[in-house]
């Protein structure tokens, strides 16, 4: 039996990408095997725990639901691309003085999706309750902080990106 | 409290961030299974379908022939180049277990215990071709029960056993029975603490390379202990030990599973051994719940007897757990019954006690390490039994534990399960905890939310830890655990530091604390100093991370390697300055005078004469910039202790809890970093209330595995959690120089018995208990229909 491939063509972290890929491979092992982009973990690979999340055409998504031949044609942002951009470095400097990452396995698919809530407080949301960031934050595992740290980095970045300030 | 001599930048008792978390938040960390090199084949196990079945022939034939595989290997083929496991503790006499090969060979004892190993070009393929490899089974009965086990007509899993029994021991001081008849009155309870497994999020991984020419071994795992690993597969693979070098790099979560030694990983390496390949294994979630040592598995019951001035007199505790089909190699399995009942009671004055613990074989998977070993079994059973025992006094229960605790002139005791303390302080963390928590306060709303309906539990559980443990135990036992542990400490030619330590840190943030006392030693900032670990070659001999110690031991010898360095560094500079000694000290990165602070001379401006221009030293002056210091502990371990409270709302028509509020007092000794430890005691709460309310490993009567996805698993989630606040009580240790002792078990051991109390303080007045845990919805439910009828 030889594999089945097929071409695929898309857009990852600003930059085209073209390559060749097994119809069967799913989108996160594609990033890590295809493109060394290693950021990305898979922790179930059956969209329970959201260590794979990454961003596609704007939306978070689990990269272990997803097909790579799904994405043909998508603009796919991973860890290593949102961490580039600057979109969320004070979101990463808040996880770092608060110690919300300890193992860190959990920690990309945290920031991916955190950054989604935060975005949401730029289109004219105000800062979150704990309870939305819990809410928001709970189709994420972690296993090593207990997400209390998690939470507070979320909320710190929320009240000083509207200007409240920090409550800590 | 002042500060540790030598605190020249006060960076201990700091909340330091991690200097090496960054790289993880951005995405940079690298992960066993990140590591790619080239060539490097895969693999995927063959696991048995049954709890216990005969393996009467495999067929690798179709399999072989399959695209991009290697090559299939069977256990046999591995056992012929690598040595079985066999864990017998020699300080446990009776204590026996059948040899375990790395895959299995004749027969399979647990569901997914691997039976081959499928070599492929890619793990997809590998994976292919493991449904093509024809094992031929004859499934046997599978022995689930732990009581049927231990039944005399029981039929043994290892006939050469004789029987299940695993190993069984008897504690007795004074004489329970007859206290207990003597006691004003007693309580009693019956408990069952359900198997459950670790859920590291990264699933174990490795990574072999065999060097065929010079004969050598290099490993990337994703494991607590590099040095264990080395010394295993030297010892079984017939390897010279310098050969192997064992390199742990970032670990995705370690909570003790990945101390223990599991088959297949050592079986990769004897594949890589055998093909001269680098070989990449990596357990999938699936594998991971069926494969992973579990934890747990305790049934029991216990009384406690109480005299007419409402003092505890006695206790009798009965414990049975099961640990699979093999006792877990190289710490015992059995140390979760022992644990057990030494720390039952340790924190009350009673004089007279018995307990019994019972380890059988069944055919589930390995019970091994996991955060608390035992510990929590042992703290919630009495814990529950003092509440219990209070209301029935119509004490308050913090006051009960006020008038039971051990007193100050007490110590250092032992107590009746034979856990020595230099010293406790359940007091202060008792008064901590209850201010902490504004326990009166809640003790209000819960009397008027009981008028509207509504029952809620408020609770104070008290905990010990056994941490750090010395060669006391191990010694004796015949494993080949490292109870010592080691630090060197290396000026670089620029004035910085470089730090190899022994400890492995898998985000505990041990590595963050060693830099900061060593940078208090040496006078410099965090900027001037790295820490490197992980890595068998090259840093000092050790443990790794086990038993809470990374502080407690690595932390020692870090401070003692920095003293010995500075006077090193001091001498040089008396030679370079043409002074004494004596005269001078370290601080903010210079030589100073030690009456004036005047700065002499920066630790850069040393290095270059102690490494370019020893021409300018007087004659024999020999610099000595890199030290090294061990430490090994002189006592059994190290005792620390804590109180946690907790509140819950109990909803007697769903049987849903929810955490309304957590807290803690804790007593790690000195505290080096306030940040990393309040962050281990939550997240080690979180796993207590994870273990307590919704994990379970749930096995049919045939061996099968019923809930082996994170779909089906429960684990904590965000939304459910509550937040925790903390307080410390600071005692530092007297049996080292630094002071600090364990804190990474604390959180697990004290939020179990904490919510145990919480939610029988809930269902009191129902006349109601809990018994079972995970607490299940249905559970609640059974407890209240039961107590109505």
């Amino acid at each position: 039996m030889t594999e089945e491939t097929t071409e695929i063509s898309l857009t990852v972290n600003g930059e085209s990408v073209t390559h060749t890929v097994p119809v069967r491979r799913h989108l996160v092992d594609f990033l890590r095997i295809d493109l060394n982009l290693t950021g990305s973990h898979l922790a179930c690979e059956h969209g329970v725990c959201g260590a794979c999340t990454v961003r596609v055409n704007g939306v978070v998504a689990r990269g272990c639901l997803m097909l790579a031949v799904q994405a043909d044609g998508a603009d796919v942002v991973t860890i290593e691309g949102l961490s580039r951009s600057g979109e969320v470095a004070d979101l990463q400097m808040e996880f770092e003085t608060r110690n919300a990452a300890q193992c860190g396995f959990c920690t990309p698919g945290m920031v991916m999706t955190s950054a989604e809530l935060l975005a949401q407080l730029q289109s004219g949301g105000g800062v979150p309750s704990r309870e939305v960031i819990r809410d928001h934050l709970s189709g994420n595992l972690c296993r090593c902080t207990g997400y209390q740290a998690i939470v507070d980095a979320v909320e710190a970045t929320a009240k000083s990106r509207v200007g409240t300030g920090d409550s800590v | 409290m002042s500060p540790p001599d030598g605190n020249v930048e006060g960076l201990v008792g700091k909340p330091v961030a991690r200097p090496n978390v960054r790289r993880l938040i951005h995405g940079q960390g690298r992960y066993t299974d990140d590591i790619s090199v080239p060539h490097m084949l895969h693999v995927a196990f063959v696991r048995s379908p049954y709890g216990h079945a005969r393996i009467n022939g495999i067929d690798s034939s179709m399999a072989e022939g399959m695209s991009g595989v290697v090559r299939v290997v069977t256990g046999a083929e591995v056992a012929k180049i690598c040595k079985p496991m066999v864990a017998i503790a020699a300080h446990r006499p009776g204590h026996k277990s059948a040899p375990q090969n790395m895959l299995a060979v004749d027969k399979a004892c647990y569901q997914g215990e691997p039976v081959a190993a499928v070599v492929a070009t890619s793990r997809a393929e590998a994976e292919d071709a493991v449904d093509m490899v024809m094992v031929d089974w004859e499934d046997l009965p599978a022995v689930m029960d732990m009581m049927e086990a231990l039944a005399p007509d029981a039929t043994p899993i290892h006939p050469e056993l004789g029987d299940n029994l695993c190993f069984q021991h008897n504690t007795n001081t004074g004489d329970a029975a007859a206290a207990l008849s003597a006691a004003a009155f007693t309580v009693e309870h019956e408990f069952e603490f359900s198997r459950h497994t670790a859920v590291t999020l990264e699933g174990r991984a490795i990574l072999a390379e065999w060097d065929p020419v010079e004969e050598r071994l290099t490993v990337h795992q994703s494991h607590q202990s590099p040095y264990q690993m080395q010394d295993i597969y030297s010892r079984h693979l017939d390897i010279p030990e310098h050969k192997v070098q064992v390199i742990t790099p970032d670990i995705g979560g370690g909570f003790g599973l990945k101390i223990n030694v599991h088959g297949e990983e050592v079986a990769v390496v004897a594949i890589a051994k055998m093909l001269g390949k680098p070989v990449k294994y990596t357990a999938d979630r699936l594998e991971s719940f069926l494969a992973d040592c579990q934890t747990r598995d305790h049934l029991g019951s216990a009384k406690m007897g109480v005299d007419a001035d409402g003092k505890i007199t006695s206790m009798d505790f009965d414990n049975t757990l099961s640990v699979g089909p093999y006792t877990a190699y190289i710490r015992f399995g059995l140390a979760e019954g022992m644990m057990a009942i030494t720390c039952a009671a340790a924190p009350y004055a009673l004089t007279d006690y018995h307990a019994r613990t019972r380890v059988a074989y069944v055919n589930k998977g390995i019970v091994g390490m996991f955060r608390g070993v035992g510990v929590p079994i042992g703290c919630a059973v009495t814990e529950v039994l003092v509440d219990q025992a209070a209301a029935k006094a119509e004490i308050d229960p913090v006051e009960f534990r006020r008038l039971n605790f051990h007193k100050e002139e007490d110590y250092p005791l032992t107590s009746v399960g034979g856990y020595a303390a230099k010293h406790m302080s359940l007091h202060q963390c008792l008064d901590s905890c209850v201010e902490l928590m504004g326990y009166d306060a809640l003790r209000v709303d819960q009397a008027k939310a009981r008028e509207n309906g509504v029952w809620r539990g408020v609770a104070v559980a008290t905990f010990v830890e056994a941490a750090a443990f010395g060669p006391i135990y191990y010694g004796p036992s015949g494993a080949r655990v490292s109870t010592q542990d080691g630090c060197t400490v290396k000026l670089e030619p620029s004035g910085v530091v470089r730090c190899l330590t022994s400890v492995t840190d898998q985000g505990q943030g041990t590595l963050t604390g060693i830099a900061q006392i060593v940078g208090d030693q040496l006078g410099i900032g965090m900027d001037k100093i790295d820490v490197i670990a992980g890595d068998s070659a090259t840093t000092p001999y050790g443990g790794g991370a086990w038993a809470s110690r990374g502080m407690a031991m690595g932390g020692e010898a870090a401070l003692q390697a920095g003293k010995a360095l500075k006077a090193n560094i001091l001498d040089l500079a008396a030679s370079i300055l043409q002074t004494s000694a004596d005269t001078l000290t370290l601080g903010g990165g210079e030589i100073r005078d030690a009456s004036t602070g005047e700065a002499r001379m920066d630790l850069e401006e040393l290095a270059k004469v102690g490494y370019f221009r020893q021409d300018t030293l007087p004659a024999g002056v020999q610099p000595e910039l890199m030290v090294t210091r061990h430490h090994v502990p002189n006592t059994p371990y190290y005792v620390a202790n804590g109180v946690q409270g907790a509140h819950v709302e109990v909803d007697i028509e769903t049987g849903f809890i929810k955490l309304l509020g957590w807290w803690a007092a804790d007593d790690c000794g000195r505290v080096v970093n306030p940040l990393m430890v309040d962050e281990q005691i939550r997240g080690g709460i979180i796993q207590g209330i994870g273990n307590t309310l919704y994990e379970h490993s749930q096995y049919d009567e045939n061996g099968q595995l019923l809930n082996a996805s994170l779909a089906d698993y429960l684990l904590p989630m965000a939304s459910e959690m509550p937040d925790i606040r903390i307080a410390h009580v600071e005692t530092p240790i007297g049996a080292t120089e630094l002071g600090a002792n364990g804190i990474g078990e604390a959180g697990t051991i004290g939020a179990v018995a904490a919510l145990w109390c919480a939610v029988n303080d809930a269902l009191r007045p129902l006349c109601a208990q809990v018994t079972k845990q995970p607490f299940t919805p249905e559970h609640i439910l059974d407890v209240i229909a039961a107590a109505r009828r």
